[in-house]
């Protein structure tokens, strides 16, 4: 007979849930883990990881039709979409079967089914069978995600108008792609597709593209996708879409005019909203308040006993920011003097060409918050070896408080940026002001000097522009 | 050639101070002996006087400029037919070391003469961060320069017994540290809520809260409606803060009370000022004479802390005496009292207070001391407890000589009657000790003539 009793059981098995479940196990506490799907959840199968290998191959694509400024050339270059996509998939099993091992390895233990709490310290998992097992446990962590949004007239169909989940596996290139919403999913994708060779059109309501990025950063992805070719309509909106037998028919507003435009496909990007139903929230005391269940700053709910994490639980809508909130929410609940989440120091990225990474404030965030500020800026076009990799586009930004030398935000575009954000995430952390950023020896030549560059500005002792 | 002016020494331990005031202005000739500027210390105002005639071309370090390292160029002096362009301000940007510089080139101080040991920067912090005297260390670099492997010989092995150690080392993110300081935070009074207890942002900012609204939005200096005033402290403010919160945080302080008779010391004291020609004898210069036998009477009483398992017995009676101050208060001390006669205390006890009060003492005339006596006679209060003076053991809080009610067989009859309070440390100077010393004094005040013995 299989154990039915535990310190903590999981529901939802995404960054946030299975980091939730080592952790406890890690600190000597039983612990078993409710997947109704994938191990790794969305993140994993079908967000973060094989967008990344789609972009990685749209990347490539992109070199191979560049190949003369390097001095290289190449005939009949072509590609195979379901061997893209397969390659996606594939990593993203590869990852999927490790969360499996990584929990065997510590010991949690895997239902196979969709949990949901039917009682103070009780849940019970119906598998694919609808067979039940019902399970009791101290302390229950919700970790259930979200899901995309859909607003009435934008209803997916899953064969012409998609969400990320569609979008993810193509059968064929679309030759025109409407991509509604421009938040990081809707420009990965718009990004792909069009190294691809799409026409894409994007939509989006807000003024600016990347709307919780810097102004200046949205302005330059901007000039940068409209020279790549993309048509973007920003204060923009979509009012209906349909499907037919040739395509998507639009109906948009566009600088307060109508206009009717058809699409061979369209990809829902318009958010998302927190997997709060059906998972027994109604008999408790958890409070749920626009799609994302309320908690404190240690994760815990209005019912003692009852935890939730990650997307679930609101904004910033990130894998790492679940994973962190996972090992936070354990640790609280074994005693452990932990700290609670810093959400302003969080960084973002997108992964669209050029990348988009920042962390912290941005300058009109910063100002409206009272601050004086610093900003410094630094172009890649005056970093030696983005010349060299032939990715000279974007800038780094700095901004920091004029009075106290504390790092309020950061923001980049360009090459790799992704990557160098952590740094300044460090800085922040550890409380580092300008002066120690300065005197921090960045290596030469890498595209992290600019970094250090863009500091060096904010304070006019800027080197090499 | 231009000459350098370098920030002074006022003592061997000294390794920055305060230029209060240039006296003289860039372009103003000067002549040798001339007071071209007054430097501060903790405690104390100095005059740098000139060595040389000629120009004074440039100031460098301007008035009111805090915390200048000792043989830091502030001023360079230009010799007859040298103009301001001969000055090569490269050779003045960095500390010049004082080996380097010419002898006749250095500025003497009116009553001290400077002989602060070199070191390199690094050298410099890391023993002020260890709490180390750069005079109680020998260099090992170039040309006897103190180097960061001879700090960290003696911090590394904890060698010299006199070397006495630093405070703890406090974590706090550079962010926290430059938020406090803006503050006028003390970070050894904050907690830290960090990874192993670093001070953080966050612990600044509760900090902040918790100080008078005005400190943190006005900041210093600004007034608030006329109520009040945030006004920055003096360096004796500041030091006697420190000092003062160490002592009474730190020392285990017990105290001892005896009510002393001083009709007798009074008729003395009378019959002895009709005798002399000028400087009256005062009740205090009676109490130092007593202080400073019964010290010698009772030894193990003349005791100071130095921690690290060491306290130290002094062999004289070095009798430190509180005065005050419009802005604070010194104690400059009288050495050897107990060879000195009541008018030989008495006179020095006039001069140093007079100088005191001008800012004038040298470092030395109130630096160290054995014991001390703080006395608010004067001021009509009856008892008090005084707080030691670090690393001294003991400390006599003297009240005012009072006309009080005292039982003598059996009746009750008038006494002039000062109480005295003796604060100790108990680390040194147990209870049975401080008593046995109290009384001696006691008996030393009541019956003077004994302190002729």
């Amino acid at each position: 007979m299989a154990d039915t009793s535990f310190d903590i059981f999981v529901i939802g098995g995404g960054p946030g849930g299975y980091v939730a479940a080592i952790r406890a196990s890690q600190l000597g506490m039983k612990v078993a883990l409710a997947e109704r799907e994938h191990l790794g959840g969305i993140c994993l199968n079908w967000g973060c990881i094989p967008t990344k290998a789609l972009l990685r191959t749209s990347e490539v694509h992109h070199i191979l039709h560049n190949l003369d400024e390097f001095g290289m050339s190449a005939k009949d270059i072509s590609f195979d979409i379901k061997k893209i996509v397969k390659r996606s998939r594939n990593v993203a099993k590869q990852l999927n079967q490790g969360v499996a091992h990584l929990l065997k390895k510590n010991k949690v233990t895997v239902f196979d089914g969709t949990g949901s709490v039917t009682g103070s310290g009780s849940v019970s998992i119906i598998d694919q069978d609808g067979k039940q097992t019902d399970i009791s446990a101290n302390n229950i962590i919700l970790a259930t995600g979200a899901r995309a949004r859909t607003l009435p007239g934008l209803e997916p169909d899953g064969k012409r108008i998609w969400t990320y989940r569609e979008a993810m596996v193509p059968e064929t290139l679309p030759k025109s792609l409407l991509v509604v919403g421009s938040g990081a999913i809707g420009m990965e994708f718009a990004s792909f597709y069009k190294d691809l060779g799409s026409a894409v059109t994007i939509v989006e309501v807000m003024d600016r593209i990347l709307p919780v990025e810097d102004a200046e950063i949205s302005n330059l992805a901007q000039k940068s996708f409209e020279a790549q070719g993309m048509t973007i309509h920003t204060g923009a909106k979509v009012h209906r879409l349909k499907s037919g037998a040739k395509g998507v028919t639009a109906e948009l507003e566009i600088s307060g005019k109508a206009e009717k435009e058809t699409y061979d496909r369209a990809i829902l990007a318009v958010g998302i909203v927190g997997n709060v139903k059906n998972i027994g929230l109604e008999g408790t005391s958890v409070v749920v308040d626009n799609s994302h269940v309320t908690v404190n700053e240690w994760l815990e709910t209005d019912e003692k006993g009852i935890f939730a994490i990650g997307d679930l639980v609101g904004p910033p809508w990130l894998a790492h920011k679940a994973s962190h909130e996972g090992v936070v929410c354990v640790e609280h609940i074994a005693g452990l003097d932990t700290h609670p989440l810093d959400t302003s120091n969080i960084p973002g990225c997108t992964y669209c060409r050029p990348q988009i990474a920042s962390v912290g404030l941005t300058e009109s965030a910063a100002i409206e918050k009272g601050y004086d500020v610093k900003v410094g800026r630094f172009p890649f076009l005056a970093n030696g070896k983005a010349i060299a990799l032939g990715d000279p586009e974007g800038l780094v930004k700095t901004v920091f408080n004029e009075k106290t030398g504390e790092l309020l935000g950061a923001h980049m575009i360009g090459p790799e940026v992704t990557e160098m954000i952590q740094g300044y995430t460090v800085a922040r952390t550890a409380e580092a002001t300008e002066a120690e950023l300065m005197h921090t020896v960045f290596p030469h030549p890498t595209l992290s000097e600019a970094m250090h560059e863009a500091v060096l500005d904010s304070f006019g002792r800027v080197i090499h522009f | 050639m231009p000459i350098n002016i370098l920030m002074p020494a006022l003592s061997p331990t000294m390794t920055e101070g305060n230029l209060a005031k240039w006296h003289k202005g860039e372009g103003d000739s000067v002549q040798p002996g001339d007071v071209l500027a007054e430097i501060e210390t903790d405690k104390a105002t100095m005059e740098v006087e000139a060595v040389d005639s000629g120009t004074l071309g440039k100031i460098l370090v301007p008035d009111g400029s805090e915390n200048v390292a000792v043989n830091n160029v502030i001023g360079v002096l230009l010799e007859d037919g040298e103009n301001v362009d001969d000055i090569d301000i490269s050779a003045t940007v960095s500390a010049t070391p004082a080996s380097e510089v010419k002898e006749d080139a250095v500025p003497v101080i009116s009553n001290n003469s400077s002989d602060s040991p070199t070191a390199t920067p690094l050298a410099r912090r890391l023993a002020e961060q260890a709490g180390l005297d750069l005079s109680t260390i020998t260099g090992t670099g170039a040309r006897g320069k103190i180097t960061r492997a001879d700090v960290e010989a003696l911090t590394d092995g904890k060698a010299a017994d006199n070397v006495a150690t630093g405070a703890e080392r406090i974590f706090a993110s550079p962010l926290a540290k430059r938020l406090a300081a803006e503050a006028g935070l003390d970070l050894s009074a904050i907690a830290g809520t960090g990874p192993q207890g670093r001070i953080v942002k966050a612990d600044i900012e509760k900090a902040k809260t918790l100080l008078p609204a005005a400190n943190v939005v006005g900041g210093l200096g600004m007034s608030s409606g006329g109520k009040f005033e945030d006004v920055p402290m003096s360096s004796m403010r500041k030091v006697i803060a420190e000092r003062m919160a160490h002592s009474k945080s730190n020392v285990p302080h017990f105290y001892l009370s005896v009510d002393c008779e001083i009709d007798e010391l009074l008729k003395v004291r009378s019959s002895l000022n009709e005798r002399l020609e000028d400087g009256k004898l005062s009740v205090n210069d009676f109490v130092i004479r007593a202080c400073a036998l019964a010290l010698i009477e009772v030894p193990e009483a003349n005791a100071g802390w130095l921690g690290d398992g060491m306290m130290r017995l002094y062999r004289s009676a070095d009798i430190s005496v509180a005065v005050a101050l419009d802005e604070g208060l010194i104690t400059p001390i009288i050495p050897d009292a107990e060879s000195k006669g009541l008018a030989e205390i008495s006179s020095a006890m006039k001069d140093l207070a007079l100088r005191a009060r001008d800012g004038k003492l040298s470092p030395e005339e109130y630096q160290g001391g054995s014991f001390t006596i703080s006395n608010l006679g004067m001021f009509g209060i009856k008892q008090f407890d005084a707080v030691i003076n670090e690393p001294q053991g003991c400390i006599l809080a003297v009240g005012a000589g009072e006309p009080r009610p005292v039982v003598k067989n059996g009746e009750i009859v008038p006494a002039t009657v000062m109480t005295c309070t003796l604060s100790c440390d108990h680390r040194v100077v147990d209870g049975a000790t401080g008593a046995k010393l109290l009384s001696a004094i006691k008996r030393l005040i009541e019956y003077p003539p004994a302190m002729l013995l």
